[in-house]
Order: C-alpha cells, then sequence, then structure tokens
C-alpha cells in the first residue's frame, strides 16, 4: 500500500487535472473560433469586414462588411447603459439604504426573478407590447427597431446592475455615512456624495458586467430588433453581431458561414476585452481595501 | 523518572515567514505525566504543540530548525506519514470542535478512518472511550443524537473521548478548558488524573491554578523561549528565573 | 437652503421611483405572460406531443427534453464543478496554474452563450460526431454551467469551519479522507445551490442550444434522448413565437417558465435560510 503522503499528493494531482477542464475549455473555445473565423477574415480582408457598410451574404455578387453589426452592437449597449444604469443604480441605493423588512425582501426576490427569466420571456413580451407599442407611439410602419433593443437590453441588465452596486454599497462603511451626517448632510445627500464614491469600483464593475451582458445577448434582441443589416438608427430595423450569427447560421455555407465564424470572432474580442477592464477594475478596487 | 522521555525536543526553531516563534526549545517529556506549558498569549506554547503532532502544516511558510523526536521518529522529517504520527498524538482543541455527526460516529470517526469497520468492535471502542472521558453516564442514552446539543463541557469530554477513542500515546491539550465554565473545568481537570495512568498529557493552559493543580512538570514559555522548565511543585515555589517568579506571582501577563 | 431641498426630495423621488420602476417591471411581465398564456394553457398542451394531422401543438416533449438536458448536463457539470472547487479551495496554493485557472473560470462565466452554442456545434456536433443532439447541447451548457458550480461550491467550502478540518487531522485522517467525510458533508448545502442555479440556466438558456440540440419536438424515451435532437422549453417558445406565430402556445410556455424561475428562486432562498440557521 502506497503511503498516505504519496497518496495525498496523487489524489491533488488528480483533482488538478479535473480543474484544469475549464482551462482547456477556454484554450478551445478561443482555438476554434479562430480557427473557424480566420480564414473568411484573410479572404475578405480585415478592413473590408470590419469596415465594410454593406452585408450582402446570399447575393450573387456576396459582399461581408460587419460595421452596421458592429455599431448596433456598440450602439445598442450603450443605449441599454444609457438607460439601464441611472435606473439600476437608484434601485441599488434604495434597495441598500432605505428599503427595510418586506419592502427590502419583496424588491430582493423581484430582482432575483427578473435576473431568472428567460430572455426568450424578454423577448416574447418585447416583441408582442413593446414593438406595436413603438410602432403606434412614434407612427412607424414597424415599431421592430435598435429602441425596442435597446429598451428590452435595459431591462435585462438591470438585475445585474442593481446587485453588485447594492453590494458595493452595503460594504461601504457606516461611519462614512454617519461622519457626512455629523457634518449637517441629509441622508440623501451622505449616499449620493459619500456612499457613491465610496462603492465607486464596485458600481462600475457591475455597469462593465452590464456591458458584457448587453453585448452577448441574442435571442431577446432577435425577436424584436427586426434583423435588416442596415448601418443602425434608432427606429431602424438592425441586426446585432450576436443575432447576425443566430439569423443565418442554420442555412449558411461556405464564405458565407465562415464569415458567421468570423463575427462570433470579432464578438469574443469584444467580450476579452469588456472581462480585462472588469477584471482590473475588481483587482484595483480590492487593492483599495 | 528514570524512564526514557517519549518526546525529545532538542533546539526546536520555529519561523513564520520571517517572524521567530520559537527560539532553541529543548525539553524533554515522560509517559504517564501531565506536563503544562504556561505562558502569556503569543508567547509560542500553541505554536510548540502543534509542531508536535504538525498541525503546523496547515500554515504555509512555516520553517523548523533542530530536532523533535516521538520515541525513535523524527517528528520533523518530511517524509514522515503524518497520520501515523496524529494516531499516536492525538489532540484536543481550545474550542470545542465536535462534527456536526451524531455522539457515536464522532467517536467512531477516529477508528473508523484507521480501518475499523466491525460494529461491535466499534460499539466497545466508544463505549470505553466515553467511560474514559467520564462522559458515558451522560450520554449512553442518546448516541445517536448529535453532538452539538451537548454542552459545551459535555463537548470538550466528548473531543477527549474522540482523541482517546484512537488509542493515541500522547494527549495534546490547547487550553481545552479556556472556553468552559468552572464546573465542566473541574470535570476536565479530575480528568487529567486518571487520562494521565494511560497517556502522556502535555497541556498548555493560562490558568495558573490548573497548572499547579493538575501537572507534574511545568514549563514557562516566554516570546517564543523556554525559560524555565521543571517539576511543578519546585517551578511554583522555588523559581530560577526571575522572569518565571514575576509572571507566576501575576506581575506580568 | 431652498435649492438644496429640493435636491433633496428629487434625488429621494428618482431612487423611490427607481425601486417602483423595477417591481412595475416584473409586475407587468407576470400579468402579460398570465394574461395572455392563461387560456392556452391546457391540459391537452401540456399532455401531448404536436400533431401535423390534427393541427394540434402539445408541448409534452419540450417538457421531456428540458428534463433530459438537465439532468444530463448536471452529471457532467457536477461532478467536475465539485471537484475544481474542492481543489481550489482545499488543495491549491497560490501559482501561475491556479492564476491561470482563476482566469478561465472567469472568462467561461463572461462568455455570451451564443458563442457556446457556435463552438458547442464546431466541438460536440461535428468534431465529437454526436450531431444535433441533446448529447451536443447537455454537453455546451455543462461547460456553461461549470463556473456557477464552481463559485458556489467554493463559498460553501469556505464556511465550514476550519475547526472541522483540524479536528480531523489530528484524528490522523489525511486529507483528501478528511475533505470526503467532514468538510464535503458540511458543504453540500453549496452543491445543491450549484445544482439550482444551473437548473435555472438550464431551463432558461436557448441561445446555446438553437445549434447544438436543435428544434425538434418529438417525444423520446431516456434511451434514446442523448442520440436525438430536441428542443427545450425556452427553445421551443422561441421557435413557435418567432417562426410559427402561435403566440399563445409561446404565452403558455412562458407561464411555465416563468413558474419554474419562481420556484427556482424559492428553492435557492430556503437553502440560503437553513445555512443561516445552522450557523
Amino acid at each position: 500500500m502506497p503511503s498516505s503522503k504519496t497518496r495525498e499528493v496523487s489524489i491533488s494531482a488528480l483533482l488538478l487535472a479535473v480543474t484544469l477542464v475549464c482551462v482547456a475549455a477556454v484554450l478551445l473555445i478561443t482555438v476554434y473560433l479562430m480557427w473557424a473565423g480566420l480564414p473568411a477574415i484573410s479572404e475578405i480582408g480585415l478592413g473590408n469586414f470590419l469596415l465594410g457598410k454593406e452585408w450582402a451574404s446570399t447575393s450573387s455578387n456576396p459582399k461581408f462588411g460587419i460595421l452596421p453589426f458592429i455599431l448596433t452592437s456598440v450602439y445598442g449597449t450603450f443605449g441599454a447603459i444609457l438607460i439601464g444604469v441611472p435606473i439600476g443604480i437608484g434601485a441599488a441605493v434604495f434597495l441598500s439604504k432605505i428599503a427595510k423588512g418586506p419592502v427590502k425582501r419583496i424588491l430582493t426576490s423581484a430582482i432575483d426573478i427578473l435576473a431568472g427569466i428567460p430572455s426568450v420571456i424578454y423577448g416574447l413580451i418585447g416583441m408582442l407590447t413593446l414593438v406595436p407599442g413603438i410602432r403606434k407611439l412614434f407612427g412607424l410602419p414597424d415599431g421592430a427597431s435598435l429602441l425596442a433593443a435597446i429598451i428590452v437590453l435595459a431591462v435585462m441588465i438591470l438585475p445585474s446592475i442593481i446587485k453588485l452596486s447594492a453590494v458595493a454599497l452595503d460594504s461601504v462603511p457606516k461611519e462614512y455615512e454617519e461622519a457626512s451626517l455629523a457634518l449637517g448632510s441629509t441622508p440623501m445627500e451622505a449616499y449620493l456624495h459619500v456612499s457613491i464614491p465610496a462603492a465607486r469600483s464596485g458600481i462600475i464593475a457591475s455597469i462593465v458586467l452590464g456591458i458584457g451582458r448587453a453585448i452577448g445577448e441574442a435571442m431577446a434582441i432577435m425577436m424584436v430588433s427586426g434583423n435588416v443589416a442596415n448601418m443602425p438608427s434608432l427606429f431602424g430595423s438592425v441586426r446585432f453581431l450576436t443575432t447576425a450569427i443566430a439569423s443565418e447560421m442554420s442555412y449558411s455555407s461556405g464564405l458565407q458561414r465562415q464569415a458567421l465564424f468570423s463575427i462570433a470572432l470579432v464578438l469574443f474580442a469584444f467580450i476579452m476585452i469588456v472581462n480585462a477592464l472588469l477584471h482590473l477594475i475588481l483587482k484595483k478596487g480590492k487593492k483599495h481595501e | 523518572m528514570k524512564q526514557e522521555p517519549i518526546i525529545r525536543c532538542r533546539k526546536l526553531s520555529l519561523w513564520y515567514s520571517k517572524t521567530q516563534a520559537l527560539k532553541d526549545i529543548t525539553i524533554d517529556f515522560y509517559p504517564n505525566s501531565v506536563n503544562a506549558l504556561i505562558g502569556p498569549s503569543g508567547c509560542g506554547k500553541s505554536t510548540f504543540i502543534k509542531t508536535l503532532n504538525r498541525l503546523n502544516d496547515l500554515i504555509s511558510e512555516v520553517r523548523t530548525e533542530g530536532e523533535v523526536f516521538y520515541r525513535n521518529t523524527e517528528i520533523r522529517d518530511p517524509g514522515l506519514d503524518v497520520t501515523d504520527l496524529r494516531k499516536e498524538i492525538g489532540m484536543v482543541f481550545q474550542k470545542p470542535n465536535p462534527f456536526p455527526m451524531s455522539i457515536y460516529d464522532n467517536i467512531a470517526y477516529g477508528p473508523r478512518t484507521h480501518g475499523i469497520r466491525n460494529r461491535s468492535e466499534l460499539d466497545d471502542i466508544v463505549e470505553n472511550a466515553l467511560k474514559s472521558a467520564a462522559l458515558w453516564d451522560e450520554t449512553s442514552d442518546r448516541l445517536r443524537k448529535s453532538a452539538m446539543g451537548l454542552s459545551g463541557g459535555q463537548q470538550q469530554r466528548l473531543c477527549i473521548a474522540r482523541a482517546i477513542a484512537v488509542q493515541p500515546q500522547v494527549l495534546l491539550m490547547d487550553e481545552p478548558t479556556s472556553a468552559l465554565d468552572p464546573i465542566s473545568t473541574a470535570k476536565i481537570e479530575e480528568l487529567l488524573s486518571v487520562l494521565k495512568e494511560k497517556f502522556t498529557i502535555i497541556i498548555v493552559t493560562h490558568n495558573m491554578q490548573q497548572a499547579m493543580r493538575s501537572s507534574d512538570t511545568t514549563s514557562f514559555f516566554l516570546l517564543g523561549e523556554l525559560v524555565e522548565s521543571g517539576n511543578t511543585e519546585q517551578v511554583f515555589s522555588h523559581p530560577h528565573d526571575k522572569r518565571t517568579e514575576d509572571y507566576i506571582t501575576g506581575r506580568f501577563g | 437652503m431652498n435649492r438644496r431641498q429640493a435636491a433633496g426630495i428629487c434625488s429621494r423621488i428618482l431612487v423611490l421611483a427607481s425601486a417602483t420602476i423595477v417591481i412595475a417591471i416584473l409586475a407587468f411581465i407576470i400579468c402579460e405572460v398570465v394574461g395572455r398564456g392563461a387560456g392556452s394553457l391546457t391540459w391537452q398542451l401540456i399532455s401531448t406531443t404536436p400533431s401535423y394531422l390534427n393541427g394540434t401543438i402539445g408541448i409534452l416533449p419540450d417538457i421531456a427534453n428540458t428534463i433530459y438536458l438537465l439532468l444530463f448536463s448536471l452529471v457532467l457539470a457536477l461532478p467536475i464543478g465539485v471537484i475544481s472547487a474542492i481543489y481550489l479551495t482545499e488543495y491549491a496554493h497560490p501559482g501561475k496554474i491556479e492564476s491561470c485557472i482563476e482566469f478561465a473560470i472567469e472568462t467561461l462565466s463572461g462568455i455570451p452563450s451564443i458563442i457556446y452554442g457556435l463552438v458547442g456545434m464546431l466541438v460536440f456536433c461535428q468534431l465529437f460526431n454526436f450531431k444535433t443532439s441533446l448529447a451536443a447541447g447537455a454537453c455546451t451548457l455543462a461547460i456553461m454551467n461549470i463556473p456557477t458550480v464552481i463559485r458556489t461550491v467554493q463559498e460553501s467550502l469556505k464556511t465550514v469551519p476550519q475547526s472541522y478540518r483540524e479536528g480531523a487531522l489530528a484524528l490522523g485522517s489525511g486529507k483528501g479522507h478528511t475533505i470526503w467525510t467532514v468538510v464535503l458533508p458540511n458543504a453540500i448545502d453549496g452543491i445543491m445551490s450549484g445544482c439550482i442555479l444551473s437548473a435555472g440556466r438550464v431551463t432558461s438558456e436557448s441561445a446555446a442550444l438553437l445549434f447544438t440540440a436543435g428544434f425538434a419536438h418529438s417525444l423520446v424515451p431516456l434511451s434514446e434522448a442523448l442520440s436525438s435532437p430536441g428542443a427545450s422549453l425556452s427553445v421551443a417558445l422561441y421557435v413557435y413565437a418567432k417562426e410559427q406565430g402561435e403566440f399563445g402556445v409561446a404565452f403558455a410556455i412562458a407561464i411555465m417558465l416563468l413558474i419554474i424561475t419562481f420556484l427556482i428562486n424559492l428553492a435557492a432562498m430556503m437553502i440560503a435560510k437553513a445555512k443561516k440557521k445552522q450557523i
């Protein structure tokens, strides 16, 4: 029988081997996306691909410019942040500093449930309520638009922004607020001028997380954005990076299919940048403490 | 006391990364005795006994020098099977730490770990261990109930029973009564004199009366150094070192 | 002074309004889903398979597929996740490999599901030749869920008192034995919440499944499930709403998904409560 020492070492090695599945998965995803996505980029040309304003993958003279998708994803995300962040931070302040007892419990559960609702349900309601609403309100031929997608995305990123910001606000030492109150400020002023700045890194992290969510969302906005490969406009039908992949994948072939993988690679690059940013902010925040 | 020492310690030093916690400790412990380690908090008593069962291994960046022998085994040997060592040198902690299982399973944990599966054998071990720890009368009718339901003093005696169920030679006790009320403390002190018939006991204590009442030898630690060690009566009545005298007369600590 | 008061009132109103909006959104979603779907949610819908002959729709196959996906993905993700969590909290010392692993976990939890779906299709359907099947879908979901399981189990392992580990080690128990007999039984709540969170993600996921598990609506027994394609409830909702215009069915499915979301939250809350009581 091996000594318990060698046994422990081999257990540790075995566990490590299983743990490396995560690393393997990340490598696999990266390598496969590059392997599948780079050929089309090199064939189309990086400049033409990223900056081309026209996407006509199935025409006899196909064009593969994804600038419309990139811009739509950027505008859509930006718009969602613009709407979602103020509401999110407001709700986080309420949740963390003002709400007590049953109100706090109900709000917390509501946020958890919102976070758990499948994105197809957001899409479904957006499709049947929001889209007709926008059509009527603005007198458009079709309400499926960037605006509809922005509103759906804003709602979908709310739970993560609220939760993370509330955690950050919760961890602000009470003494800070008390000091501010002792200097004659109102509670609200203390929250705005002391608590929020003190919870800055957590709140920024929540926003970056929201950005990641918004860029990566596919199904819900597929159902409300109209899905035409236009350059983005608020009331026009648009296609995002994610929906570009989802909408053509099932019937694509040849260079078109390869180009879809290239889009995924671009999306992946965006996400990795956002993740790196998040990582940096959280690390900095930790150091700060 | 003309026997061979069961634990022999020569010039043992220990560092936590850069700070030295033990300085050149040289001491012997003889079988079937109760040995008290006294000294102010942070003087290295707990660190010292955790070196004896290698529980310091749990902390990274611990480094030791010198020699510590249990019988003929070098405790510091990196190739040593620590599970064998800990079977011989049991430990009772400052805060009672029963596992969240039944009383029976707590006591049977050690024997089971070391391969005893036979039901009636385990039953015997559990009964004997509980009897040795003077806990049998209080618990014989609820062995299957959770150990977490016991009082603090009972929990600590359960931990003693759990330790002796493995049949160690040495029993390390790290301030075993500091979290207990006076009555429970008295019960455990009473136990010590019975237990020393079977085991060598090394007990860290803050309580001077406890050391005086229940130990055969007393060793005084200060700032990682072993200042004085000897027969309890002699250490308390005629300390050789001024610092020992100051401590036991309550001038600092 | 007047301006200050006004600003105070304004900010108070805005904060309150934000919180109200959140509640209102949820209330609106619930009303909308229940209002539009309740009429279509019949026993016949839940208990039958779709029939082109009769022109009826049934979602029994989708319910079954969701359960299959849940089972298969958990069977894969749970052991890997729990083992990884044990390694990271109980064995790992800070080092290059460990920070690599941490980075990988962070990355995995940030990758959008559409990318999982795409790579899942390339790797599981094509490379491993699973074709479009529940097996491919479950493998993809399993990888998505591993970070969640790791994090929840890690959290729970950290709350197991160190004194339990010391107690077992001092009795001469080996490290592996200590973890198996003393640490893991006390982290069972973390494993359960890992399961529940994964279950939530599996039921709500659609983008990752579209290209890996497909959208077939045929009922298959458990023994054949791995090799057959099939839509989960969420995917079925998408297909019925977007491709077939069957909004009543879509909302009926939405009601079921909402109920599942509620139950999952309830279960998570109960586990948290039980843990709190224990401590």
